[in-house]
């Protein structure tokens, strides 16, 4: 056809599926972090650091630590492999898992990002990756994670999207999800022995944000 | 009043454009092994005026296993095993492509699967959909929703930015390291 040639009203590229995400995440809550500028911080003060993150791979969380940042990042998607193990029932092989996944070796790693992984592990498998992460921080690394101190049954997983140096949009993740468990802050202290508080906040949403310093 | 399109002209011998068949440039140290040209491989130009950029195609049912490397930008929808080397150039994997392979272009965009390592100079551009398990390296690494991604990315920044971040982040969490024991540096923070 004429138009064929010319390249005349062709179809355009679809972008309805982009608006539509970005209507949802427009729709998705920011919620400001206070443990989020003193990771960012600690991370500032090292020359490349190396970073894991336990989420999922998000695009801007990659540009924010890769090209502001200068980060080596590491995506190691914990959520992923849950939801693996929790739809195959093999719940209690994840312990097994954590245990072989990390390729780090002892002392390498600045920072890691854990989120709230915890919250969705069994005991075993909790004190297992804790183990990992002191296994593999460096002397003055720092972790942040994000502890429930309500549990609850069937609870989604969430995706934590930095929006800038102070707040994250928490967003819907398609896994299965799963119950979150409460870790006492005393178990806290137990499973990652090795490790200091550097500072612990306690949200409206009873959830508290923690930085974790290797000694 | 207007001219016909370089582009719907059958594909000739005269033609600008390379090659039907995929084949490995003389400088790869190991030649292809096995390639199955069919009728969807098949070279595509774009003519641009005054230009004599083009993109060539791996169609969907051919199977490369080797080394593959080249001057022209590439779309590959078909399956490589090996090595790719299109250090000038642009390599999009297309939706249909399987590539397991180590990877190095100017700027790579992924739209199927990659399991191997990725290194660009310029760019690498993980579509909706698309999957790399592996390690990038490059300056710049865009990751779409609903891509999947597992390994490492290294972006190698430059010095200057890093010093701009930090005098931007310094008085906000200038507290930030000061050890405290569980609860104690425990505050309510505003939602």
């Amino acid at each position: 056809m004429l138009s064929d040639i010319l390249k005349w009203g062709g179809k355009r590229p679809d972008r309805s599926g982009g608006a539509a995400t970005s209507a949802a995440t427009r729709d998705e809550p920011v919620v400001v972090s206070k443990g989020l500028p003193k990771f960012l911080y600690a991370l500032t003060q090292q020359p490349s650091p190396l970073l894991l993150d336990f989420g999922p791979v998000i695009g801007t969380n990659v540009e924010h630590f890769g090209e502001r940042l200068g980060c080596k990042l590491f995506i190691e998607d914990l959520l992923a492999e849950i939801d693996r193990h929790t739809r195959a029932g093999t719940a209690d092989q994840l312990s097994a898992a954590l245990e072989k996944r990390f390729r780090h070796g002892d002392g390498t790693v600045d920072g890691i990002l854990a989120w709230d992984v915890f919250d969705f592990l069994d005991k075993n498998a909790a004190f297992t990756l804790a183990k990992q992460i002191v296994r593999m921080l460096k002397p003055g690394g720092i972790v942040m994670g994000f502890f429930c101190s309500v549990p609850s049954e069937g609870a989604p997983f969430t995706k934590y999207e930095i929006v800038d140096d102070t707040s994250l949009r928490h967003r819907h993740h398609a896994g299965i999800g799963g119950s979150k468990r409460v870790l006492q802050n005393r178990d806290i202290i137990r499973m990652f022995d090795g490790l200091n508080v550097s500072e612990s906040f306690l949200l409206k949403s009873n959830t508290r944000e923690m930085l974790l310093r290797r000694k | 009043m207007w001219k016909r399109d370089e582009a719907v002209k059958p594909a000739g011998p005269a033609g600008s454009g390379p090659a039907a068949t995929p084949t490995p440039s003389p400088a790869a140290s190991q030649p292809v092994e096995s390639v199955r040209p069919t009728s969807t491989s098949s070279a595509s130009s774009e003519p641009l005026r005054g230009m004599e950029k083009s993109t060539v195609n791996i169609g969907k049912s051919v199977v490369i296993k080797g080394e593959l490397n080249g001057s022209e930008d590439l779309t590959i929808e078909g399956q490589v095993d090996g090595k790719i080397e299109l250090r000038q150039n642009v390599l999009t994997i297309g939706p249909n492509g399987k590539i397991k392979a180590q990877v190095f272009a100017k700027s790579v965009v992924i739209l199927g699967e990659v399991t191997g390592n990725v290194t660009a100079t310029e760019k690498v551009d993980i579509r909706d959909n698309g999957s790399v398990d592996g390690d990038i390296t490059a300056p710049r690494v865009a990751i779409a929703e609903g891509a999947h991604f597992r390994g490492s990315i290294d972006m190698q920044r430059t010095g200057a930015a890093k010093a701009e971040h930090k005098a931007e982040s310094k008085p906000a969490a200038a507290s930030a390291g000061q050890p405290a024991t569980a609860g104690a540096g425990a505050a309510a923070a505003a939602r």
